[in-house]
């Protein structure tokens, strides 16, 4: 392997035979996809069949990192999840930061490739390069972070871990993968593939060193790079003091949060679960991944109450909206506690706090007869929600086993399919595209569900106002631009909010440091879009069209009542012909001959 | 000076201390060392200190380590040493060790006056500073609290 940033080691675990095999790094995929994501999809497209059942032993799981993982290049700790999601069937690639993404690179392995099923729950213990498929029956049914303690505690002090909790072993379409016991990779119910494979988890640590192509162009790329970032009001100020939670109130101004399952997009007491109160209430310090400047991560404590002494990482902005706003509660401290108990079950907040809330308006509305809850499901309720999550999570009641399934499933068992806040399947996020348009588009179009981290419209439509949130025209370019930015940085290893201090020229010149090849910002974002139309191909052959790219009919009918975007619809029709022109796509969101062919990719159709 | 209040748990300090000393990425060899208590979520940095007294120096027995009275550093000469570990044995605080690559003994040289690791802190937890500022530092900051005290006692005492 001549390319810097790689450990040029890919590690793949047959779980069904206990075989495990090194197989090299293709450096030409690695000069294609870069790694992570983007190579991680490459993975599959060549050994998965698309319309594979992905609770299947055919579907395979892939844990990877990127050529900047564990190097210095600013927030370079993630790691990915890339396997064919169990929410929807789409690509599915779910990031997360913590320490595990270096560790692994210090163990000698860019990736592991897990296929086949174990007879019984296993776990993977890695040191240094050597390999321990280990029973891990003792630990099948522990929470997230008892099974962190468990396997720090029978492998090394010093491991890194990845878990999945109860609701990824119950195959909970919504269930997470936990790294450091309190970093997800949340979406997609990556968790339920991991859980039907019987593997509980993995620790990993070692003491391999991680070497870089030009080590002076890239030292000067790191502290130009760490400079701009320290400069940035928002990587430096709002997010370190606040964590992401500072959105709450911003956001809310606009009259983009949706509330109450999204039957309006403002609320007023949103304060009372913003960052500041959380700073004010609640948080203990600030937490960063691994090579962090930024650090946004909570660490908090529930210090009144009947949750007091609870303690634990988050919540996050995305999961304050979903278990607060989108349920219809402020009260905070039940907030905290139904986002620990998603992190402990490993269930992935959006898509549980959407879940309970759609619950809440079907118990409300009459379609859910109340015989079917043991709880009252009531918008405000704190404790309505936390007994929620705990069935969701447990699963030993019908409407457990329902709610465990997304919001989507719910509503369809109960007639009402339109009440599901999703696209694709998958609950949207905390920006409501009535009030944002771009998000929208985002939305509908984002390869693996709605998803706000695909292309994040919002730094441009709210945070740099760069762009004109209701405007329609634009939004094309717009939103593509933002996901084909990070495909390529996800796949690179680093996190999405260096970019709100970066562009892709820098971006670029840590990457061409590191790994040693010419790559300019353009070229960086054609490596982003050939790794989003690889996916696309993919969702292609799964039977996605264009019919699929769509948002629920609330969003596209309902106008907002109250708030800054008070009488507003999203008209994603009026998007949707622009965003496939721009990407060089027909009408039907099928990319051209000619777009294949100018990202090297026309051979994969 | 280490501050565990402030410290995130980022390990860059790691990462680039091992870059400074040993061209790669590998916080193994780093000579800065970020411990992680993971239920309490706590981060607790630690380094050389600089003893005033220090035992690794007294228990060389070639001299390879030696405490500088002008610089206040003590420093490792690494043609001096035969590698008897005694050292690594003598820290109190485990700051000294070995590479895990060449099996050579290494600790904090202070980056000869600019440390690597306090450029990329980004929380501060790790700064360079007189002791004489630092005293002063907590002595004004407990006095502020006293004068508070102070304040609302007066307010007690003379309605």
């Amino acid at each position: 392997m001549k390319l810097g940033g790689y450990q040029g080691k890919i590690l793949r675990v047959n779980l069904s035979t206990g075989e495990t095999k090194i197989e090299p790094i293709n450096e030409e995929w690695a000069r294609l996809f870069i790694g992570g994501r983007g190579y991680g999809t490459r993975i599959m497209y060549e050994e998965v069949d698309p319309k594979v059942d992905p609770l299947s032993e055919e579907n395979k799981v892939i844990i990877a990192t990127g050529p900047l993982g564990g190097t210095l290049a600013p927030s370079s700790g993630r790691v990915m999840v890339i396997t064919k999601g169990a929410l929807n069937g789409a690509i599915a690639c779910s990031n997360a930061g913590g320490h595990f993404g270096p560790a692994l690179k210090h163990a000698g392995y860019d990736m592991i490739i897990f296929e086949g099923k174990a007879k019984a729950p296993v776990y993977l213990w890695i040191n240094n390069g050597n390999v321990e498929i280990r029973d891990a029956k003792h630990i099948w049914g522990k929470s997230v972070d008892e099974t962190d303690k468990i396997l720090r505690g029978e492998t090394h002090s010093e491991a890194e871990t990845m878990a999945i909790g109860p609701a990824g072993e119950k195959l909970s379409l919504i269930a997470n993968v936990m790294f450091n016991a309190h970093r997800a990779s949340g979406r997609t119910g990556v968790g339920a593939v991991v859980g039907s494979k019987n593997l509980k988890g993995i620790a990993v640590r070692g003491n391999i060193p991680i070497m870089v192509a030009d080590p002076d162009k890239f030292m000067e790329a790191v502290y130009k790079t760490r400079d701009k970032l320290a400069k940035d009001p928002i990587a430096s100020g709002g997010l370190p003091l606040y964590g992401t939670d500072v959105l709450v109130n911003i956001i809310n101004e606009y009259g983009g949060f949706p509330t109450r399952n999204a039957q309006d997009a403002y609320m007023p007491d949103a304060n009372k679960i913003g960052g500041e109160t959380l700073r004010e209430r609640n948080l203990i310090r600030n937490e960063g991944c691994a090579d962090c400047p930024i650090a946004c991560g909570r660490v908090t404590e529930i210090k009144e109450g009947k949750y007091k002494g609870e303690h634990g990482g988050g919540p996050e902005y995305e999961s304050v909206w979903a278990l607060g706003a989108m349920c219809g509660i402020s009260d905070l401290d039940a907030v905290i506690m139904a986002n620990y108990l998603c992190d402990r079950y490993g269930l992935d907040t959006i898509s549980a706090g959407s879940t309970v809330a759609c619950a809440m308006e079907l118990y409300e509305k009459g379609y859910m007869p109340e015989s079917d809850s043991p709880i009252k499901l009531e918008f405000g309720s704190g404790d309505a929600l936390v007994e929620a999550i705990k069935l969701m999570g447990e699963q030993n009641t019908p409407l457990g086993k329902l709610l465990a399934q997304g919001s989507y499933r719910l509503a369809e068992h109960y007639g009402h399919p339109e009440l599901s806040m999703s696209s694709k399947k998958q609950e949207f996020p905390a920006y409501d595209p009535r009030a944002f348009k771009g998000i929208g588009l985002n939305y509908a179009t984002s390869n693996r569900g709605a998803c706000h981290v695909r292309g994040y419209t919002i730094a441009a439509e709210a945070l740099s106002k760069t762009a004109d949130r209701l405007a329609y025209e634009g939004k094309g370019m717009l939103t593509k631009i933002f996901q084909d930015l990070t495909a390529a940085l996800d796949s690179t290893g680093t996190c999405l909010f260096t970019t709100f201090g970066l562009g892709a020229d820098d971006l670029a010149s840590l990457y061409s440091a590191a790994v040693g090849v010419e790559c300019d910002g353009n070229e960086f974002m054609k490596l982003g879009e050939r790794i989003w139309n690889l996916e696309k191909l993919w969702n292609l052959k799964v039977g996605f069209t264009r019919k699929d790219d769509t948002l629920p009919p609330r969003i596209l009918k309902e106008p907002v009542k109250t708030g800054a975007s008070k009488g507003e619809i999203e008209e994603l029709d009026k998007m949707l012909d622009d965003y496939y022109k721009v990407r060089g796509w027909d009408k039907n969101s099928i990319p051209t001959d000619e777009k294949l062919k100018e990202l090297g990719i026309y051979d994969l159709k | 000076m280490l501050n565990p209040l402030k410290c995130t748990g980022c390990r860059a300090c790691e990462d680039v201390c091992s870059f400074a000393h040993e061209g790669v990425f590998n916080p193994i060899d780093a000579r800065i060392k970020v411990t992680t208590f993971l239920e309490e979520l706590t981060f607790v940095p630690s380094v050389c200190l600089q003893c005033e007294e220090p035992y690794c120096a007294e228990v060389c027995p070639t001299g390879a380590l030696v405490k500088d009275t002008e610089t206040g550093l003590v420093k490792f000469d690494a043609n001096k040493c035969i590698g008897c570990k005694q050292c690594v044995v003598a820290c109190p605080w485990g700051s000294i060790k070995m590479t895990h690559s060449t099996r050579e003994i290494i600790k904090c040289d202070n980056c000869g006056g600019d440390p690597a690791c306090i450029k990329v802190c980004p929380s501060k937890a790790i700064t360079y500073e007189e002791v004489e500022d630092v005293v002063l530092a907590k002595q004004h900051s407990t006095a502020a609290q006293y004068k508070e005290i102070a304040k609302s006692m007066a307010k007690g005492v003379n309605p």
